[in-house]
């Protein structure tokens, strides 16, 4: 009886660390995981998974990639966070809040895009921005809708206590917007382009406005591109082929769009309205010119504080300063002793100079 | 000796009853070191010290932007939206399950469109009540009345149809009137069981609150779970948890309670 106790405990101890045992990162391996979830920006992992490109760039370095689609962008977050994949798509505010925040040093190996009037606000009715005083607004809270609401209120001098924030889950937007009690929302595409077509929808703020401030990457375990190296090289080679393909002009690159467009549930030309509301950075040089300019930690300062305002910046934060955030020059905004998000050129640079 | 002819010392019976929590509690508290040691800041298993502190600051200090004590603002809200989801589902069960009980034309009218109702999947009509009711209150307590009333209902009138036909027959060679023999005869005996039923449908009423309040909300249990798991604080969460746990084991113990304060016989008859 008591072995038997003994036993038992034993195992389900060994069972309970087992289960929550941390991945181990820091080594070089050559099996990799990578989450990807569905929006205009992130669609060409699919395609490029579908299609083979993340298999021809994987065996050119000698390692395997799995990619992996998550019908839930918040879930694939949190599994990169809780170390099961190596790689996941993701916004530089969602990255700051999440893995960084949760203590998981990440580095943006791809700046994919900008969003540039891919998310905006509404209000139900006639009117302006700042008709939006004392309303309801339905947006998913802490998400990039929430930041852009932020900024909007912002740009008119109004602040988030002038209206009362509800929550709600973004495949709902669309009916929600359709009931009398919603006046006002803020969403993302494909939201965005079915709410402008209904009757009574204003726009009255999107992101073309605060253009180069919410920016979608491809960010990886610092630790793990450290000692794999071939990791972000086989991605940026993966990225910036589906890139070249995707944007060319040929009955080739219409078809690579109508896939994507098809795998988010729209069709080439509902894909290629979303891609005019995205700045995609096709070129890896001009990847490298965004993500080394001052605007990114001008963009960076701005994030964070919205963060820490919200509380979302580590619970015992004191300061907008507790997480440091590396941008490609080296300089550090923040703690230079906590840096956990980093923008770092070097694998859009070798994409730039053809030396993948 | 057979397995099934021991028994258990006193203490050893303690001791098995806490096992199971001590044994859970252990292999998180290693799970949470291991992870904690590879990485300070881990979020999946914080320490019990952040967890304390997580509930200091939901609990005991005032939001910084409303002022509110969130835990329970957010406990009131879920207690009114389950309250009345409840209670309209009770109310609805006790007339219309007597009503189909005893009344052949209601039970004509009603037995099949209840149990067609019954067997919806509720969450699946989750998308067309928040359009059709709004993203307000209504369709959060319509989502338990339809998850729960059903299931209530039919229990009722499956207990009103099995009373003996004797009861009903004698109070009928006494004069009785149907009025009469609903209110003397039948009410009496399936009280009980309501509440019985009523205990039962603790757990789906939580799980049909918890889901609504995460389509949209803006203060409730449901909502502040699914609203911080987009940072994954589950020192926030498991808190939430164990105290949504807490409300649902004492709704259940009050009821018991209540069941056998007014219904001492009904005890007797094998908790029918």
């Amino acid at each position: 009886m008591t072995i038997t106790r003994r036993l038992t405990l034993t195992t389900l101890a060994a069972l309970g660390v087992l289960s929550f045992a941390p991945a181990a990162w820091a080594q070089e391996k050559t099996d990799f995981k990578v989450a990807w979830s569905i929006y205009v920006g992130w669609m060409p992992w699919g395609y490029a998974s579908d299609t083979g490109i993340v298999d021809k760039w994987a065996d050119k370095y000698g390692i395997s990639i799995e990619v992996t689609q998550f019908n839930d962008y918040v879930e694939s977050i949190n599994q990169y966070t809780a170390g099961g994949y190596d790689a996941v798509t993701l916004t530089n505010m969602d990255g700051l809040s999440i893995p960084a925040a949760g203590g998981v040093d990440t580095t943006a190996v791809i700046v994919g895009d900008f969003s540039d009037g891919n998310d905006a606000v509404f209000i139900k009715g006639e009117g302006s921005l700042a008709d939006i005083t004392g309303r309801d607004v339905n947006l998913v809270e802490f998400s990039v809708s929430h930041y852009l609401l932020a900024r909007a209120l912002d740009s008119v001098g109004l602040s988030e206590r002038d209206v009362s924030v509800i929550n709600t889950a973004d495949p709902d937007m669309v009916g929600a917007f359709q009931t009398p009690d919603v006046t006002a929302m803020v969403t993302w595409n494909p939201m965005v382009s079915e709410i402008v077509a209904l009757p009574d929808a204003t726009k009255v703020f999107d992101s073309a406005q605060i253009p180069g401030e919410i920016i979608d990457l491809m960010v990886a375990s610092t630790d793990v591109l450290a000692d794999n190296p071939k990791f972000g090289q086989a991605l940026a080679g993966i990225w910036y082929e589906t890139m070249a393909l995707m944007t060319l002009d040929t009955p080739e690159g219409a078809a690579a769009r109508g896939a994507m467009g098809a795998a988010s549930g729209t069709d080439q030309a509902g894909f290629e309205a979303q891609m005019a509301a995205t700045k995609l950075f096709a070129d890896p040089a001009e990847a490298v010119a965004f993500t080394s300019s001052a605007d990114l930690g001008a963009t960076m300062d701005l994030v964070r504080a919205f963060l820490f305002d919200k509380g979302l910046l580590t619970p015992g934060a004191t300061s907008e300063d507790a997480i440091g955030i590396e941008l490609p020059d080296g300089t550090v905004l923040g703690d230079t002793a906590n840096v956990k998000f980093r923008f770092d050129n070097t694998f859009m640079q070798m994409a730039a100079d053809g030396s993948l | 000796m057979r397995l099934i002819n021991q028994h258990l010392s006193p203490p050893a019976a303690t001791a098995l009853k806490f096992a199971p929590f001590a044994l859970l509690i252990l292999a998180y508290l290693l799970g949470s070191a291991s992870r904690l040691a590879e990485n300070p800041n881990d979020k999946l298993l914080p320490a019990f010290s952040s967890i304390a502190a997580a509930v200091d600051l939901m609990a005991f200090t005032p939001d910084r932007r409303t002022g509110d004590y969130l835990l329970w603002t957010d406990t009131w809200s879920s207690l009114k939206r389950l309250g009345a989801g409840l209670g309209i589902s009770t109310a609805l069960a006790l007339v219309i399950g007597i009503g189909i009980g005893i009344l052949p034309f209601f039970r004509a009218l009603l037995v099949p469109f209840v149990s067609f109702v019954s067997m919806v999947p509720p969450l699946a009509l989750l998308p067309i009540l928040f359009i059709s009711l709004g993203l307000g209150e209504t369709s959060k307590i319509a989502l338990i009345v339809i998850g729960v009333a059903p299931i209530m209902i039919r229990d009722l009138a499956q207990t009103v149809l099995a009373l003996p036909r004797e009861q009903i027959v004698k109070a009928e060679t006494l004069s009785a009137s149907s009025w009469l023999i609903a209110i003397r005869i039948v009410l009496p005996q399936a009280m009980p069981r309501l509440l019985s039923s009523l205990r039962l449908q603790l757990g789906p009423a939580f799980l049909f609150l918890i889901a609504a309040e995460a389509i949209s909300a803006d203060s409730g249990l449901g909502y502040r779970i699914f609203l911080v798991r987009r940072y994954l604080s589950m020192d926030v969460i498991f808190p939430y948890v164990a105290w949504i746990t807490f409300l649902a084991a004492s709704a259940d113990f009050a009821i018991d309670r209540l069941h056998r304060k007014l219904f001492p016989w009904s005890e007797l008859e094998g908790g029918r």
